[in-house]
């Protein structure tokens, strides 16, 4: 097949070096080549925001974006959240408040939100649900994700 | 400290939060291959043959199958409502002499990397002859094969006298009503990965959902395999709704292939097959009337619908047309009925059940015809529903309909209490009056409410064995299955109430068929009822188990023992001596175990009430859901934050429904909603705040706790409610005959000129 190349980029602060074809999307170089499988594929169109991870800490569609344009970047993932054994405030809220059910949106809600509450943390709730509603949930109804959001942008502000 | 009712956090969460779950597509396993399926590109033609030649050529190519690989084995069976003469309907694995929907799998390719088996299934050529397809369902039928026509089954659900109910009827009032097709639509894809354990000769099906026990025996059955030759293990799964977990053909052939190559296969389906190949549902058309008196009451319904079934019988059978016909009464008295479903096969995808079937289409009929005798005789459309409430003291109410075997029987019920449990807690008058102030203003504003019964915790069995463990650590093993829905913290609540133990202590073991001989999965509603009863049950047993064993050791009586903080102790000495359980279980060999099997014969019948608040903006026909309510009565709340979450996920795809979701299909049967940016499902932007108001008022005699089912009240009634609020706020009764009410569809009905309402009045 095609040939591969090699790139280089730094996820969850550990530099990874993958060797990857050049069609290959950075959701399955996360997946596949470095294992970290918390990251789903919902519908590798575009769409869903399933597969949403921080790339230079943006949100950005892992399904949308080849490795190979992630070369040098700084990627974040729901495997680097947590601190050990502390959830991450946005996952503690997410527990506390029901935002989750099949759990399968989640890694990317938990990767949108965490970019959203970053770039914005005084955001008011009109502009949360804007910046909510790129990512589809078929469980919950939405109404559990944003108030673990603005319980987690309330904790993240003490 | 009781657990029952309480709101705490789910058990399952942990591994959700932090990445660490285990989806299907997770999995891996040395030697492993991939399953790329090759699809139909027509709805209907005669397959002649292939052309492989490429696709053999190219050096990734471990394998290629086409129907004349697997044709001995036979098309998958019913798993619920069969009756006679489905049997020549069922799906083959892969399609023989004919294609007959758009995604039909043709021919299978196996490759080590999924990108390469997507390539080569690029290459492979079918041969196909197209025919015209058969697209509507209330065209007359025509040939599903020669001799064998495109009307499946003809369900029929009757009892009174209905011609005397026409016959001193004072209005006749008729509608033409249809649904689109929706589907469930998980977010996570469908997976199966089959591998084959060389030592023990034992197949292990990864993937499993929903039924995990019915799907394994039945590949067992297909494949001629010994029981227990195939074990299916459920392990993380992105949502059910119906759909996800019913035996669909990739599932048995990821097994066939794994047991004749010889190695592990994973099939994972991407989102454009998933929504052409997965189940939908919901593609109805009803013409229904209704006899009434002068003051509304319904002396008869008389209800005939066509039901699209699309290109094949699956698992499901005729369930959703059963259920569509025995529900569709609901909460009303109606002394004479008839509804008579035909199931119609067509061109398009294969239907099964999506949430709440047969009874979000069956309310929307009912609760449109009900607004239509109101909105003809001129009465308040509340004081219709009043009055063909069934009464609380005709509890318990028999229908004399059955369905999914079981006899129809309204266990419990206020539903009048209800309403005005409902009315008080919304502020009723207040919104009416915001509502007529703002349309005074101008503003095209308007609440519309349908009322509903739904069923849940079909039997007939559900078996739960509790084990304490020798660390003292306590396991529940059910056949139960969890597709998202919060099994496990809630049978860990109803046992840790039952032992008398902390929930810190339990963990729950479900979807593995290894684990436990026999279970019914996870669907209508039933885990909460049907396990949870087992649960209390296998508790209660262990529980004297543990006292017995205890007595000795403590040199007491077992009457004289209780569990606290998680020891067992002596009742009213509370310093007295103590036994962990872990030592308990010690001295009994190990670890002490109790099974127990709950069985009923009759479902229980839950009931509620949607209420939709909508503003219509004239210009573009755009409808906004500016408020949305539940009222729900559950008999018994095991989590009350988890009950909420059903219903409001469940009136969201009930928005989703009513106004966004549709599968659109050409004129040649080509399936137009193969991708998320066709297939419109509700965002956080489409949706409002939704009020839920769960109540326990109607506890069921049917089982230990008094509990009924939370999956499906948040969907069952939402198309009604808004259908309703859209013909309010635009001052036009009975606009709203079809579902979605999309933009355009909308934009048409507003160049209707006068009334929209079909009716004739009796001389």
């Amino acid at each position: 097949m095609s040939d591969k190349i090699a790139v280089s980029l730094t996820v969850n602060g550990e530099s990874r070096r993958v060797t990857v074809e050049p069609r290959r999307t950075l959701g399955d170089a996360l997946r596949e080549d470095c294992g970290l499988t918390g990251t789903h594929l919902g519908c590798e169109h575009g769409v869903c925001g399933a597969c949403t991870v921080l790339v230079d800490d943006a949100p950005v569609r892992s399904c949308l974006m080849f490795a190979v344009q992630a070369e040098g970047a700084r990627i974040r993932t729901v495997e680097g959240l947590a601190d050990g054994d502390t959830l991450h405030p946005l996952q503690q809220a997410f527990w506390d408040h029901h935002g989750l059910q099949c759990g399968f949106c989640t890694p990317g809600f938990l990767m949108l939100a965490v970019g959203i509450l970053e770039g914005n943390p005084d955001i008011g709730e009109a502009e949360l649900r804007e910046a909510l509603s790129s990512n589809l949930c078929r469980c919950t109804g939405y109404q559990n994700i944003l108030k673990s959001v603005l319980a987690a942008a309330a904790a993240m502000r003490r | 400290m009781s657990y029952i009712g309480q709101s705490v956090r789910r058990l399952e969460d942990r591994p959700l939060l932090t990445g660490a779950g285990r989806f299907a597509a997770d999995l891996k396993f040395p030697g492993m291959i991939h399953m790329r399926v090759v699809r139909s590109p027509v709805a209907f033609g005669r397959l002649n043959g292939f052309d492989l030649t490429s696709a053999l050529a190219h050096p990734g190519t471990i394998a290629i199958w086409t129907g004349a690989d697997v044709a001995d084995i036979p098309p998958i069976g019913f798993r619920l409502t069969p009756v006679p003469g489905l049997e020549p309907y069922r799906q083959p694995v892969l399609a023989q002499d004919y294609v007959r929907y758009v995604g039909e799998p043709i021919a299978l390719v196996f490759a080590a990397d999924p990108y390469i088996a997507e390539d080569i299934a690029d290459l492979v050529a079918p041969d196909i002859e197209p025919l015209p397809p058969l697209l509507d369902p209330t065209t007359p039928p025509g040939d599903f094969m020669p001799g064998l026509g495109t009307e499946a089954a003809v369900i029929t659900k009757a009892y009174g006298d209905l011609g005397a109910a026409f016959a001193n009827a004072y209005a006749v009032v008729e509608l033409e009503l249809s649904t689109a097709r929706h589907s469930g639509v998980p977010l996570e894809t469908r997976g199966a990965i089959a591998v084959p354990d060389g030592a023990s000769g034992v197949l292990r099906m990864y993937g499993a959902a929903k039924v995990p026990h019915f799907n394994r025996q039945t590949i067992e059955t297909m494949l001629g395999l010994p029981a227990g030759g195939i074990h299916l293990h459920e392990g993380h799964v992105g949502g059910g709704f119906g759909i996800r977990g019913e035996l669909y053909p990739e599932d048995v052939l990821a097994c066939v292939a794994a047991l004749r190559l010889g190695r592990p296969v994973k099939w994972i389906e991407d989102r454009y097959e998933h929504l052409m190949t997965a189940n939908q549902s919901r593609g109805q058309i009803h013409r229904v009337c209704a006899a009434v008196d002068e003051r509304g009451f319904i002396l008869g319904l008389d209800d005939e619908f066509w039901f699209d079934q699309g290109a094949y019988i699956r698992t499901h059978g005729v369930t959703v047309s059963d259920l569509t016909a025995a529900m569709l009464a609901g909460p009303y008295v109606i002394p004479a009925f008839r509804s008579v479903g035909h199931v119609r096969l067509t061109n398009k995808t294969p239907c099964g059940t999506y949430r709440a079937p047969g009874r979000f289409e069956g309310s929307f009929v009912r609760e449109r015809l009900v607004d239509a005798v109101a909105a003809q005789l001129g009465l308040d459309p509340i004081a219709v529903r009043r009055r063909n409430f069934i009464r609380k003291n005709a509890m318990p109410f028999r229908r004399e309909l059955e369905t999914l075997g079981t006899d129809i029987v309204y266990d419990t019920g206020d539903y009048e209490g209800l309403l005005d449990k409902f009315f008080a807690r919304i502020g009723w008058d207040a919104l009416r009056t915001d509502v007529a102030r703002r349309r005074q203003a101008g503003e095209s504003v308007g609440l519309g409410m349908g009322v509903f019964v739904e069923k849940s915790g079909l039997g007939p069995f559900d078996d739960v064995r509790i084990i304490i463990e020798s660390d003292g650590r306590v396991e529940v093993v059910t056949g139960a299955a969890s597709i998202g829905q919060g099994v496990e913290t809630v049978m860990a609540q109803i046992c840790a109430d039952g032992l008398g133990v902390g929930l810190d202590r339990i963990r729950v073991t479900h979807g593995q068929t290894d684990r436990i001989a026999r279970g019914l999965g996870a669907f209508a509603s039933r885990v909460t009822v049907m396990t949870g009863a087992a649960v209390t049950m296998a508790a209660a047993k262990l529980r004297a188990e543990l006292f017995a064993v205890a007595a000795q050791l403590l040199q007491t009586t077992p009457d004289s023992l209780t569990i606290a903080d998680s020891r067992v102790v002596v009742i009213d000495m509370p310093d007295g001596p103590s036994l962990d359980l872990a030592a308990v279980a010690q001295a009994a060999g190990g670890e002490i175990a109790a099974d127990a099997t709950f069985t009923t014969q009759h479902m229980t019948y839950p009931y509620g009430i949607h209420l939709a608040q909508v503003r219509v903006e004239r210009d573009s026909a755009r409808v906004t859901v500016e408020r949305f309510f539940v009222a729900y009565d559950i008999g018994r709340s095991i989590n009350p934050m988890l009950v909420e979450g059903q219903v409001v996920g469940g009136a969201v795809q009930g928005i989703g429904a009513a106004l966004m979701e549709e599968f659109v299909y050409d004129a040649a049967g080509q399936p137009l909603s193969v991708t998320f940016a066709d297939y419109l499902m509700p965002t956080i932007a489409e949706i409002p705040a939704i009020d839920v108001m769960v109540c326990e008022d109607a506890p069921t005699p049917l089982n230990p706790l008094g509990v009924k089912g939370a999956g499906e009240a948040g969907i069952n009634a939402a198309g009604a409610a808004i259908a309703a609020a859209v013909d309010d706020a635009l001052g036009r009764p009975g606009l709203v005959r079809q579902l979605p009410i999309t933009p355009v569809r909308l934009y048409e009905l507003l160049l209707e000129e006068g009334s929209s309402l079909p009716l004739r009045y009796k001389s």
